[in-house]
């Protein structure tokens, strides 16, 4: 009865509008950590490191996009009969093989010959190796917010009362695309060793399968997903100015969503994300009015969430039992 | 060929547990290993297979040769490439993955698909309770159909030497038979085999030759008839002939045979 008069209220067009404004954006805002989550997961599964890196490695993909797009414009100097839009996903892709690279070129030099060592202790040089690279880019690129120069910039589709965003439904594509590649890499010769690394190290090498190889590729993909989620958190709507050197901070929104999904989960990682994504989205335009929540109550609401499924599920919604040793 | 010689191992820098292994596998062998709890079959295994590295565990003195050439400095993806594959204690099966994923994680050193594919065919053809569960978790089979996955998945490489680390443990006497003669049909299609095993009668019962160990070193080898006949092996590895039902250790025999000798 009181249900049914709430939602009359409810649905009056205004708050219909609302109510889309904010599934969309929470959706858009959701595939962003869903990204995140499940680069930080599939090193995690692949290796058992808890990468405290992956911020950092989100925004340094954020900042090649701005070199390569915007300062050398490369590939496109040479492709100038492009067209611009795609100069400039060229110019993104580049800068997403170049964090892969850079993922790899941490697992080998970092990582791999902390094999064996306590998981705590690999954990913390991933925090010493997250403040190394946001250190490096910002010398480089300058403290002042970066634009990235996409071609989508501040475009949005109107529907009525509900406004969508072009990169908010380029994200989403993009995230689709991303599952889409990884569903199949994990049915390849290669991510089929990965599987089998996962689930047991010992018995994967028992195969021949080499566990290095594999650690590398993970730490490629890995980081190439925090690119794709940087990127995407620095542009329109979410990061309007452009990459800055809090971009990096999108890891601590991103760590909740992993929590949520379970540590060791590819699905819980793109569900966590999902809704963290959303109850941010609706706590900041439902809630942002309740003045005594404070204004950045949205800010922690994905912790609220983390702490209140960790009650329930100690191991995340997919996780399973054993990551507890971690 | 495989030629352990000699062979020290040290877990953790300190616990010796291999104390001058030698064993030899001729091609074409069924060779059996046999020895009670703790008495480092595994280790033997992880030894010759790359595969210390994992459990802190070192090679101090002697070598593991394969072929001529020395293999217990190499990792274990290069000796699978080398041919020598294993079927490790406790099956291993990957539970989560298909049984016909579980065959891909075999096949990842074939070179070509072409091989990939007779080895699946030779293996389908060996086990065929395995073609009906081709898509099923192999976490849902059971324990006999998991160990036959096992050896499938370590035929997938095209093995010239299989190891095979207890595989009758946990099994009921009618699929240790099975095993039995399936390792048989493996060694009969041109793969040596190291049958590591407590069940010694069953072990016995098709190799060619056989290894008794006990706390890191060989106590006794011959050829299986001239073990199965002996006397010791009979009331301490076979079971027969036992009185008193505790377990003497096989040093425990000798010491006792040279006190006989002795007094008499
Ligand atoms: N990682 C390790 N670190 C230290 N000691 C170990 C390790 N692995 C095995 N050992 C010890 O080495 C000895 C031999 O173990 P191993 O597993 O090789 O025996 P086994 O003959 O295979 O026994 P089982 O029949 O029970 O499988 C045992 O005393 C065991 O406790
Ligand atoms: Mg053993």
């Amino acid at each position: 009865m009181i249900a049914a008069l709430v939602i009359a209220q409810a649905v009056t067009p205004n708050a219909i509008d609302k109510f889309g404004n904010a599934l969309a954006s929470g959706i858009a805002l959701g595939a962003i950590y869903a990204i995140l989550a499940l680069g930080f997961v599939i090193i995690f599964k692949a290796t058992q490191v808890v990468n405290f890196a992956h911020g950092g490695i989100a925004a340094f993909g954020a900042y090649m996009v701005v070199y390569f797009a915007t300062v050398l414009n490369v590939p496109g100097r040479w492709l100038s009969f492009l067209p611009f839009g795609v100069q400039w996903t060229l110019s993104a892709i580049l800068a997403i093989l170049v964090t892969a690279l850079l993922g790899v070129i941490i697992e080998r030099i970092v990582i791999r010959p902390m094999i064996g060592k306590a998981l705590f202790a690999v954990a913390m040089i991933t925090l010493g190796v997250d403040l190394i690279i946001r250190t490096i880019t910002v010398d480089y690129m300058g403290n002042q917010s970066r634009g990235l120069g996409d071609p989508w910039g501040a475009g949005v589709f109107v529907f009525g009362g509900i406004r969508i965003a072009h990169t908010q439904v380029v994200t989403v594509l993009v995230a689709m695309i991303a599952v889409g590649l990884l569903a199949w890499f994990f049915r390849t010769r290669t991510g089929t060793a990965m599987r089998a690394t996962a689930f047991d190290q010992e018995a994967a090498m028992a195969q021949g399968i080499s566990v290095g190889k594999v650690f590398a590729i993970a730490w490629g993909i890995g980081a190439a997903l925090a690119a794709i989620g940087g990127i995407f958190s620095s542009v329109f709507p979410r990061g309007a100015a452009g990459v800055t050197p809090f971009t990096a901070l999108i890891a601590f929104r991103a760590f909740p969503a992993v929590i949520i999904g379970g540590l060791d989960s590819i699905s819980g990682a793109i569900v966590g994300g999902m809704l963290v994504g959303l109850a941010e989205v609706f706590a900041a335009s439902y809630l942002g009015s309740v003045s005594w929540l404070g204004t950045g109550f949205a800010g922690i609401v994905a912790w609220l969430l983390m702490m209140a499924v960790l009650l329930i599920k100690p191991y995340g919604i997919f996780g399973t039992e054993e990551v507890r040793r971690v | 060929m495989l030629e352990v010689a000699n062979l020290e191992v040290v877990y953790n820098d300190v616990v010796l547990v291999l104390r001058g292994l030698s064993i030899e596998v001729r091609d074409g062998q069924i060779v059996a290993l046999l020895g009670a709890n703790g008495a480092g079959k595994t280790t033997s295994l992880r030894a010759i297979t790359g595969l210390l590295d994992v459990h802190e565990g070192d090679v101090t003195k002697g070598h593991v040769n394969w072929n001529g050439s020395r293999i217990d400095d190499k990792d274990a993806s290069h000796i699978v490439r080398a041919g020598i594959s294993q079927v490790m204690e406790g099956r291993r099966v990957f539970a989560e993955m298909s049984v016909d994923d579980n065959l891909k994680t075999g096949a990842i050193t074939n070179k070509s698909s072409s091989s990939e594919k007779s080895a699946y065919q030779r293996v389908m053809e060996m086990f065929p309770a395995l073609q009906s569960r081709r898509k099923d978790s192999a976490g849902y089979l059971s324990g006999g159909e998991q160990q036959m996955l096992a050896i499938g998945r370590a035929l997938m490489s095209n093995p010239k030497l299989l190891i095979l680390d207890e595989p009758s443990l946990g099994l009921a006497p009618m699929l240790v038979q099975q095993i039995r003669d399936i390792i048989v049909d493996i060694n009969k299609q041109g793969t040596s085999v190291l049958l590591i095993e407590q069940n010694a009668s069953m072990a016995l019962s098709i190799a060619d030759y056989g290894y008794i160990m006990e706390t890191g070193k060989v106590v006794m080898n011959g050829e299986s008839s001239k073990l199965l006949g002996d006397e010791d092996v009979q009331e301490f590895y076979l079971g027969l002939r036992t009185e008193g039902g505790e377990r003497k250790s096989f040093k425990d025999v000798k010491h006792y045979k040279r006190r006989k000798r002795w007094l008499s």
